[in-house]
């Protein structure tokens, strides 16, 4: 009797043992990306957690991919941490934080940008400076893509490092609609015409607090107010008239406003299978992506607005108590280089936009960029027009509270 | 033997321990303090704050409302499915096609009727155009809709077969047959006097899985994210919202609206049992009214129907992302896609390796401590001859009825805080305190019910109990041992909060992916993660039932035992 | 001393005195308690074996050939048990089930497997050794009931109403056999029945239990009058 229950402590413990005294190991001292030989040697066995957003199939592909040439290259396992929402890793961290676990973190890279960016950096949850070190930071377009260095106008100030430029474009089944409206009023008086086909994901889901900044640019009195904090700007009379638009807007949405979808990719189904006419994406190639994927029908083609679209830029960051920074950084660098962006702006991978200056780069790079073929649903950078910046957080994070009140619970 | 001894403590502990000591870590926020967050005083402020949240009573109508619903109708239709046809062949069948159905987990089952009921849906896509004249899915709020009746059917889908396995049970201690001859030989109709003389014996035996049921249905968070509405969700989901939103001072919110949520399940308790006794007075007044038939060929049908559209739900809903798992472009109204191919599991199915070898490790851990500690707990109280009373029971039914958003958010703090870190092993500890209760629940019975004069025998014959224990009890019981462990494993895999909070994200089952996918919409990555989900929970149910036949294939006396 | 002897034992449940017994069987003699269900019967041979609920407190001592063993667990009294079902562990063969009882000394597959068909022949059941015992008729299973309790070397013998279950010519059968194979080895044997002709078939003495608890000694006097 003695020996049968000590039998199965014995066969329990271990298991337990082994997974509640494993974290709490790697700390010493902060690795220095000037000193790059130094941080390779580091991060050779490490595994890094990038924890990603995980809702898109061709994203998860891409990462995928980068884990296995930084895995052959550079020794360094990548562990895609798939989030339904960006927000769960700052809460990990912020969860760390509380608990004193201030070395040893769950995260070592967190696709980031805007307010999660914001919030993370005012908090002191981020470690760094490091970007503006690593070795193919000197391809980067500082010039030409401001948002490279300004995220929703908050400096980056090197606590991450820029890997995508992402644009905000509309796509519409030509099948179903030939000439689509490029102006919010235009959009308006074809909604009312042709009621319940066309809808936005819902805030505060990125994509959806993004078409109501988009719409906002094009109706506000004076857009350049966006750049200062919401407060100091006058919040409601600029906002006043995108309230205005959206009660007019909202009656003739699908499903009358009642329900949206939850994220933007659900738009690709609910266009597939023909319920609405039209969708908005933060993402040039998404369209051509998904023809390629055979989520689309390849009737899709992508439209931008007159008078320019809004335009930000995707980032990595490390969290102040990463296990593996060094690890984090060669990943980092990776996504820098000029083949892991020609890889991700090709539509049939990715389709997003490269942060790198193709005068920077030597012939042989520059020529991975103009092999690419980029899809029939994808516009040249000339067709995309000019990319507006993002305006500070604070107008989103307002613009979200207003609208989950006025339209996010039922009236 | 003293470590047997202290094996039911021990078990406790490990069950209801990180229950209290979450509760507490979430209290501590919504009471205002959380020192890495600056909050370092009591206050109310996170209560007020959330008062001031304006979709709050739609919030908590929502969790209350298809929570209660949700119950009434699962409660009902195995009521009136038992009434009008126990014993019968029809019931037979169901029984043998809702039992596995158990297993599905709920996000599948969840995501499955997405598809089949949306207006672009299966259904509507077998009825168009010829019948419906739709060549485009008509603008009509099916999911999501804001009175969440999407959602209360797949919840209610849902646990019918759970309450009809439970109510099966049960029925035997309630002497079904010789009740109901005596109420048909005093003229009452089959479901009539089913109603009036066996279902309050059921009733008493099931009242505690019909609160589990009413517990997970109003906090659900998975189930609610795919069908329940948005605008506002139900407050568990808008609990998780705020956890996860970049505004870290929400987190305060979060507590406060976690605890209300508690609170709500507890109220919805007390206005539950209320309602029993309310229903048992009027029960009795109608059993003494002396009406024997009562639209009887209705109530028969009603049932059955029921029944067999939970079933049909949950079936053809996993049959439609089979199908999307293998699609090419499938257009609204094709009924069927345009081609057929495995492009969708050559792309995804090497990324659900790893995923599913977690899902396996996780499960595989938690099954076995919680099978060995139930083991242990069982030995014990027939070695030391203790007998568990009925308030044993409603602890092993502790965690089944307090909302998992009220206590995991507070132990991952917790968990870290004591060093624990997140990792495998917390995720297992939070796994086990759902995994013990349905292995517990799924073993006792039979495990209590064995003839413990074989015991005695193979004493007298020499054998000490760790002997008998291994060469005889546990031989003769391993069909029930089985399916406890394929119960607990398929609770493991279904676990969503219960991983992704503990796990600090970092760890991924099939069943996180699941839920980030189903965000994403694409239909065919569902199908796939879904197929290879469900079929993770099906296989040990197999195993649970061939491996005793095979292995007793020449022992008639062990066929049939458990 | 030799036997089973049963030295002032007293069962009680929550302080109540249930059963008295003093009594001596002598080595193959057969000692039959009779009395109606409920009379505590099986609670006295729970005493003898070891394995009273723990809701009985028992005094007195139980003493087998000269060997206190009161405080011993079931495995070590030596105690073996039949019961009106014959119990046959199902999930084993019948050389299974007999393969069970033997004891570890004697050691060695061949040497086991060897003593085991030399049993299965000693009760006429040659050849029998693997098969399912559920497809064994009712007069079998009792003589492999018996045999494997035999093969533990028990020094004591309790029989719990073994015959009940059996039809009237296999019972007389099974009756004679048990109780030859307990003569043969000399084990005393304690009988309880409610069946008259399994204590008069027995030829040994009668303890009477009834509702007025009465028990006696070997020699008929009352050692302590109770009520259940």
């Amino acid at each position: 009797m003695r020996l049968t229950a000590s039998r199965l402590a014995r066969a329990c413990l271990p298991g337990l043992l082994t997974g509640l005294a494993l974290p709490a190991l790697a700390a010493g001292p902060d690795p220095d990306p000037a000193d790059w030989p130094a941080v390779l040697a580091e991060a050779r066995g490490q595994t890094v957690y990038w924890n990603a957003w995980g809702g898109a199939a061709a994203t998860n592909d891409f990462i995928r991919w980068a884990a296995g040439e930084v895995g052959d290259r550079y020794g360094v396992t990548v562990e895609h941490v798939k989030l339904a929402d960006t927000a769960d890793a700052v809460s990990r961290v912020l969860a760390e934080k509380t608990a004193g676990k201030d070395t040893g973190g769950a995260v070592d890279l967190v696709w980031i940008n805007g307010a999660n960016f914001a919030a993370m950096k005012e908090a002191g949850l981020l470690f760094g400076p490091w970007a503006g070190d690593l070795p193919n930071w000197r391809f980067v377009d500082t010039v030409g893509k401001p948002a490279v260095t300004a995220d929703f106008t908050v400096p980056t100030d090197g606590f991450e490092a820029p890997w995508a430029m992402a644009q905000v474009v509309f796509y519409h089944d030509t099948a179903r609609l030939g000439d689509p409206p490029r102006t919010m009023p235009a959009l308006l008086d074809w909604a009312r015409a042709h009621p319940g086909r066309f809808t936005y994901p819902q805030p505060p889901d990125f994509l959806g607090t993004t078409f109501l900044k988009q719409a906002l640019y094009e109706l506000a009195p004076d857009p350049s107010v966006l750049q200062t904090p919401a407060d100091e700007a006058g919040y409601d009379a600029v906002t006043a008239p995108l309230w205005a638009f959206l009660d007019d807007l909202t009656p003739h949405l699908w499903r009358q406003g009642r329900a949206y979808p939850q994220s933007g990719p659900q738009q690709l189904q609910l266009m597939a299978d023909g319920e609405i006419d039209l969708a908005i994406s933060f993402s040039p190639g998404e369209a051509s992506t998904a023809i390629a994927n055979g989520q689309l029908p390849d009737t899709v083609r992508t439209f931008v607005l007159e008078g320019g679209t809004i335009g930000n830029a995707s980032f990595v960051a490390i969290p102040y108590n990463a296990s593996a920074r060094a690890g984090a950084m060669v990943l980092a660098n990776f996504l820098l280089s000029p083949e892991a962006q020609a890889h991700a702006q090709d539509p049939d991978i990715l389709g997003y936009g490269t942060v790198l200056a193709m005068d920077k780069l030597a012939p042989d790079d520059r020529a991975r960029f103009e092999a690419l073929d980029l899809g029939i649903a994808t516009l040249s950078p000339a067709e995309l027009g000019p990319a507006l910046p993002e305006p500070h957080p604070s107008w989103a994070t307002r613009i979200e509270a207003d609208w989950t009140a006025r339209y996010g619970t039922a009236r | 033997m003293r470590p047997l001894r202290a094996a039911p403590a021990l078990t406790l502990v490990l069950m209801l321990g990180p229950v209290l000591a979450g509760l507490a870590g979430t209290l501590a926020p919504a009471l205002g303090v959380f020192p890495a967050l600056g909050g370092h005083t009591l206050s109310l402020e996170p209560a007020r704050a959330l008062a001031a949240w304006p979709g709050l009573w739609q919030a908590v109508a929502l969790s209350v409302g298809t929570g209660l619903a949700a119950t009434l109708i699962a409660l009902g239709a195995v009521t009136l499915f038992a009434a009008g046809w126990a014993g019968t062949r029809a019931m037979g069948l169901l029984e043998r096609l809702l039992s596995p159905l158990l297993a599905v987990p709920h996000v599948a089952a969840a995501l499955g009727l997405a598809f089949l009921i949306a207006p672009s849906g299966w259904i509507a896509r077998a009825l168009s155009p010829w019948a419906t004249g739709w060549q485009r899915p008509p603008d009509l709020l099916i999911l999501q809709d804001p009175m969440g009746l999407a959602m209360i059917a797949g919840l209610a889908a849902k646990e019918i077969p759970f309450l009809l396995l439970m109510t099966l049970a049960a029925l035997p201690q309630a002497a079904p047959a010789r009740r109901l001859t005596i109420a048909r030989a005093l003229g009452y109709g089959r479901t009539t006097g089913w109603l009036k003389a066996v279902f309050p014996a059921v009733y008493a035996q099931i009242r505690l899985p019909v609160y589990a049921v009413l517990a997970y249905s109003m906090s659900a968070v998975d189930v609610a994210i795919v069908l329940g509405p948005s605008t506002p969700p139900p407050l568990a989901v808008q609990v998780v919202r705020w956890m996860s939103d970049p505004d870290l001072s929400l987190r305060f919110r979060a507590a406060a609206g976690a605890i209300l949520q508690l609170g709500l399940v507890l109220a919805a308790l007390a206005l539950w049992r209320l309602g029993e006794v309310g229903a048992a007075r009027l029960g009795r007044r109608w059993a003494e009214g002396g009406a024997r038939h009562m639209a009887e060929p209705v109530l028969r049908a009603a049932g059955l129907g029921l029944a067999a559209l939970a079933a049909a739900a949950v079936i053809f809903g996993l049959a439609g992302l089979a199908l999307w798992s293998v699609a090419g472009f499938w257009g609204f109204p094709d009924a069927l896609p345009d081609g057929i191919g495995l492009r969708s599991w050559a792309r995804h199915g090497q990324a659900l390796i790893a995923p599913a070898r977690e899902t396996l490790l996780l499960a595989g851990l938690a099954t076995a401590l919680a099978l060995a500690l139930t083991l242990a707990c069982l030995e014990a109280e027939h070695r030391f001859g203790l007998a568990p009373g009925s308030r044993s029971l409603w602890l092993l039914y502790l965690p089944l009825l307090v909302p998992q958003v009220a206590f995991l958010p507070g132990l991952q703090t917790l968990a870290l805080s004591l060093g624990a870190g997140t990792g495998r092993g917390t995720v297992v500890l939070a796994h086990l305190v759902f995994v013990l209760p349905y292995v517990f629940l799924a073993l006792s019975a039979p495990w209590r019910a064995w003839d413990p004069r074989h015991a005695t025998v193979a004493a007298a014959l020499g054998a000490g109990p760790g002997r008998i224990f291994r060469t005889v009890r546990l031989p003769m019981l391993l069909a029930p041992v089985l399916t406890a462990a394929a119960v607990g494993f398929a609770v493991s895999v279904g676990q969503y909060l219960p991983t992704l909070l503990p796990g600090g994200g970092r760890i991924r089952t099939l069943t996180t992916e699941a839920v980030a996918l189903a965000a994403g919409g694409d239909r065919r990555i569902i199908g796939v993660t879904v197929l290879v989900q469900t079929a993770l929970v099906a296989a040990p149910f197999a195993l649970a039932l061939a491996a005793p036949r095979l292995i007793y294939r020449h022992r008639r006396g062990m066929r049939g035992a458990g | 001393m030799t036997g089973l002897r049963l030295e002032t034992i007293v069962l009680a449940r929550g302080g109540e005195p249930l059963i008295a017994v003093e009594a001596h069987v002598a080595p193959g003699e057969v000692l039959s308690v009779m009395g109606p269900s409920g009379s505590g019967k099986s609670t006295l041979l729970a005493a003898v074996i070891g394995t009273l609920p723990p809701a009985f407190t028992m005094t007195g001592r139980v003493v087998l050939n000269g060997r206190d063993v009161t405080a011993l667990p079931p495995e070590d009294r030596r105690v073996g048990i039949l019961y009106q079902d014959e119990l046959l562990f199902p999930h084993l063969s019948v050389g299974g089930n007999l393969a069970f009882a033997l004891p570890r000394a004697l050691r060695g597959r061949k040497a086991r497997r060897a003593r085991i068909e030399a049993a299965l022949d000693e009760i006429g059941m040659a050849g029998f050794a693997d098969r399912d015992p559920a497809t064994l008729s009712g007069g079998q299973k009792a003589r492999v009931a018996l045999m494997r309790m035999l093969l533990a070397e028990p020094q004591a013998l309790l029989l719990d109403e073994p015959f009940s279950r059996l039809d009237a010519t296999l019972r007389d059968q099974i009756r004679a056999l048990v109780f030859a194979r307990a003569r043969d080895r000399g084990l005393p044997v304690l009988l309880v029945t409610h069946d008259r002709a399994d204590a008069e078939a027995a030829g040994g003495p009668v303890i009477a239990l009834s509702d007025q608890m009465t028990t006696t000694s070997r020699g008929g006097k009352p050692l302590k009058p109770t009520e259940e």
